[in-house]
């Protein structure tokens, strides 16, 4: 049974979903328009006998949640563009030595501090290529308070399965806005915890996949002693610097996420059953676009929607699929180069007709304006 | 029984607007209604251009940003030249003590602030407001935002804003007399 | 009673050391291990976090648990294994350039928070890895990689930093005397709150090769020389002190660590 319906901010949501997941610590730095998720895990954590941090800057605040996920707690951290800058290199640590933990990106409008209050949808790209080195990462994007609920505890329960960093791609719109929320009970959706090491702890190798490619992960403090590291390493942790072994290395953090891409892949779809236009959107532009393919229906015109709501690995087979149906192809977008378009040309290829609605003033796209791109009133 | 209302709430940062989005979307929640609830605001906390968003409706709120207003309630006079051309169609509530009284039908002036200075909770403007408003347009009921008051206010500051909300139904109840909404 | 040889936490098929001859490095992982086994710090309860540089590299040595991170964040990550799981003894082995310089911030955070982490920062007075640039201890006027003129730059007191800061435990001792920077290690091991123990260990390889000291037997006798035990370097009038360093316990205190302090707040929460 659900509880009652209540009034939720998308951040608190976001909080609530880590507190369900069963998150334990939680570090961080002040940043807009993140900080009432750190407010909110300040508060609650210490109730559920866990730990709120608030760190020196966002480079420690990551480095303190890889450290805690390493000694066996589910934990987190939430920023925005400036701070979700400052943390790429420990991120990709996070990548390297395969250490669960969930990273909120709260989007706002730059470049640079640019406009701190206001939302945007452009660090799409930052999330997949914002690290140095060849990697991959799941990110996700939710588009309304309960999603930002659902796609936390997601996210945990992804970052826990296939021992990696996963990235919440929340904007300010959801973030800042409030709306009905039902609280699951504990239990409603199951929660995944990281596979710990069996057997002999002197054999334990925390780098040595097992047959569904994912190696275990212990926790320090247990009886399997571990060691990991930053720099290239062999399936004991230890520095490896061999040109077979780096390959190895490189080639299993890519594939593990490859071999699941189908279930990592999530996407909605919203008006999709007979379709000439679809709109492929993402995070908080999702409700301008069906709001915009319901216009578009009035109008005699039959438009829907493909909501994104992984990110990344991008859901090329979903996005196929649908295109292979319609006529023309719409992403919009809150950045200025069309970060997702680009995605969807890449995978369609040239022939398709893919057009571009973007905003990049800090301002929100409304339904009008994907309308007037659904009625072709706009350059290709 | 309107099944959709899109309502704004425009001033300036420190004036209690968001609160009072918030307050609105919990009665609309105790009523069984959907709400989005979304602001608009600058970098400053006390300062600055304001703006809470609400929108209350039966059915699922698909796009979530007000698009064509019902009820604009405006409490400074940047929100006023925002927003004064509404009053052609929708009503445009205004606090007489901070802003100069405005001819047309849909203008509703009240000194919200001077009653909550009468009061002796000068901070309580908004609650008046949402009295006055909500008794005229119907938009939640008035015990409603009480009840919503009651669970987010400690015992003191409950009892003092429920003060300021049944002040600016009361007062609805005489505009309603005269012949207003 | 047979001395400690620390040989049961040295990860022996990784042998021969990384580090050049002359190097202090394998100095200080020798008193780190034989200080783990006088205290029978058990491996599975032992965390070393090391971060980037000569010093940085000493995980690759040691049996027990360990996180090897990014340069200058060693602290961070050592503060989340902490916070997380009280009961195990977490280690920060970091350089000059590692520990006060990228990671300073991180460094007077450590401190400040009083968290119960052990760091033991090996102080070469030179960025060693990258070939013997200037980093935030090198002494003023000194040459190296990037200080062609000398260093234009003030040297950074570690110990004053750390202390100031709020650690618990500070302690300042060079490689010369690996026997008091032993029992050193052992003091911050036990202390609980933030402790800090700084090993001189001037990088023979650059930093003695760009100012005329070359042969590390001479480096030796410099330490022994220029490293004066507090009580007499504190009788030492400001002439006397110029161009020596004071060694031994400069702070020592019990301040409420981090955990502590939490756990509190924990049952505050909770009673409220």
């Amino acid at each position: 049974m659900q509880q009652a319906a209540k009034l939720m901010q998308g951040n608190q949501a976001i909080a609530e979903g880590a507190l369900y997941a069963g998150a334990g610590f939680f570090a961080g730095y002040p940043i807009t328009p993140s900080s009432e998720i750190a407010e909110e895990c300040s508060r609650r954590l210490p109730l559920a006998g866990g730990t709120y941090m608030q760190m020196e800057d966002e480079i420690a605040s990551i480095g303190a949640v890889i450290g805690a996920s390493l000694g066996g707690t589910k934990a987190f951290t939430a920023t925005s563009g400036p701070g979700f800058s400052l943390m790429q290199e420990n991120l990709g640590l996070a990548v390297m030595a395969e250490v669960p933990c969930v990273i909120v990106n709260v989007q706002r409008s730059g470049p640079s501090t640019g406009l701190a209050t206001k939302p945007a949808q452009s660090d799409v790209m930052q999330i997949r290529w914002g690290r140095h080195g060849d990697q991959s990462i799941i990110a996700l994007s939710p588009a309304s308070v309960q999603e930002c609920f659902e796609l936390m505890v997601q996210a945990f329960n992804f970052a826990e399965k296939y021992r990696v960093p996963v990235i919440l791609a929340a904007d300010e719109i959801v973030a800042h806005m409030r709306e009905n929320f039902l609280l699951p009970e504990a239990g409603e959706i199951p929660l995944v915890e990281r596979k710990k090491p069996l057997g002999d702890p002197a054999g334990y190798k925390p780098f040595q996949p097992d047959e569904d490619g994912i190696a275990p992960l212990a926790a320090y403090g247990s009886p399997y002693v571990f060691h990991v590291t930053s720099s290239m390493h062999g399936p004991d942790g230890f520095s490896n610097n061999s040109p077979a072994n780096a390959a190895w290395r490189v080639e299993q953090l890519h594939r593990k996420l490859e071999r699941y891409q189908a279930e990592i892949a999530l996407t909605k779809e919203f008006d999709t059953s007979d379709l000439d236009v679809l709109l492929i959107s993402f995070g908080a532009t999702t409700r301008a676009a069906r709001a915009a393919a319901r216009l578009a229906r009035q109008e005699g015109i039959k438009a829907g929607v493909l909501q994104l709501v992984t990110l990344w690995p991008f859901p090329e087979r979903e996005v196929r699929a649908l295109a292979g149906r319609v006529q023309r192809i719409i992403v919009p977008e809150m950045n200025y180069s069309g970060q997702v378009a680009g995605e969807v040309r890449r995978v369609l290829g040239s022939g398709a007709d893919i057009r571009q609605v973007n905003k990049y003033n800090g301002e929100i796209i409304t339904p009008r304006e994907i309308l007037r791109a659904i009625k072709g009133d706009v350059d290709k | 029984m309107k099944q959709r209302f899109e309502v704004i709430l425009a001033g300036s940062g420190g004036q209690g607007l968001v609160l009072s989005g918030i307050l609105l979307g919990e009665a609309a929640i105790l009523e069984g209604k959907n709400v989005v609830q979304t602001q608009s605001y600058g970098i400053a906390s006390r300062g600055g251009f304001s703006q809470a968003e609400v929108i209350i409706d039966r059915e699922e709120i698909i796009f979530q940003q007000v698009q064509s207003p019902d009820v604009v309630l405006v409490l400074t006079r940047e929100a006023m030249e925002k927003y004064s051309l509404l009053a052609a169609s929708v009503p445009v509530f205004y606090d007489t003590t901070l802003l100069d009284r405005q001819a047309g039908e849909n203008f509703y002036g009240f000194p919200f602030t001077a009653m909550a200075s009468e009061l002796g909770h000068a901070g309580t403007a908004n609650m008046i407001a949402l009295g006055v408003i909500s008794a005229l347009t119907g938009l939640v009921k008035p015990e409603n935002l009480a009840k919503a008051i009651d669970r987010r206010f400690s015992a003191e500051a409950a009892r003092r804003n429920r003060e300021a909300l049944w002040l600016g139904v009361g007062m609805a109840g005489k505009e309603r007399d005269n012949g207003g909404i | 009673m047979t001395h400690a040889t620390g040989l049961k936490y040295l990860k022996q098929d990784s042998l021969p050391l990384m580090w050049c001859s002359g190097c202090g490095n394998g100095i200080v992982l020798g008193a780190l291990l034989r200080a783990f086994e006088e205290l029978d710090c058990r491996p599975e309860e032992t965390v070393v976090v090391t971060g980037i540089g000569c010093w940085g590299k000493a995980d690759d040595y040691i049996m027990t648990n360990a996180l090897h991170t990014t340069h200058g964040r060693a602290l961070a990550f050592a503060t989340g294994i902490k916070a997380v799981n009280p009961k195990l003894q977490v280690v920060v082995l970091m350089g000059d350039g590692d520990g006060v310089t990228i990671g300073g911030n991180h460094f007077v955070h450590a401190a400040r928070r009083n968290i119960d982490l052990t760091a033991i920062l090996v102080n070469n007075y030179n960025y060693g890895m990258t070939g013997g640039q200037f980093s935030a201890t090198t002494p003023s006027g000194s040459f190296t990689g990037t200080t062609y003129y000398g260093n234009p730059e003030r040297e950074l007191d570690v110990c004053a930093l750390a202390s100031a800061a709020g650690a618990n435990f500070v302690a300042r001792e060079t490689v010369y005397h690996g026997h008091r920077l032993q029992d050193y290690i052992k003091l911050a091991l036990n202390k609980r709150g933030f402790s800090l123990v700084e090993a001189i260990s001037p990088c023979s390889t650059h930093y003695g090769a760009n100012n005329k000291m070359k042969v590390p037997v001479e480096f030796m006798r410099r330490l022994k020389e220029k490293g004066v035990p507090q009580a007499k370097y504190r009788r030492l009038s400001e002439a006397e002190q110029e161009g020596l360093f004071e060694t031994g316990i400069m702070t020592d205190r019990d301040a409420p660590d981090f955990n502590t302090r939490y756990a509190e707040i924990r049952t505050l929460a909770r009673g409220l």
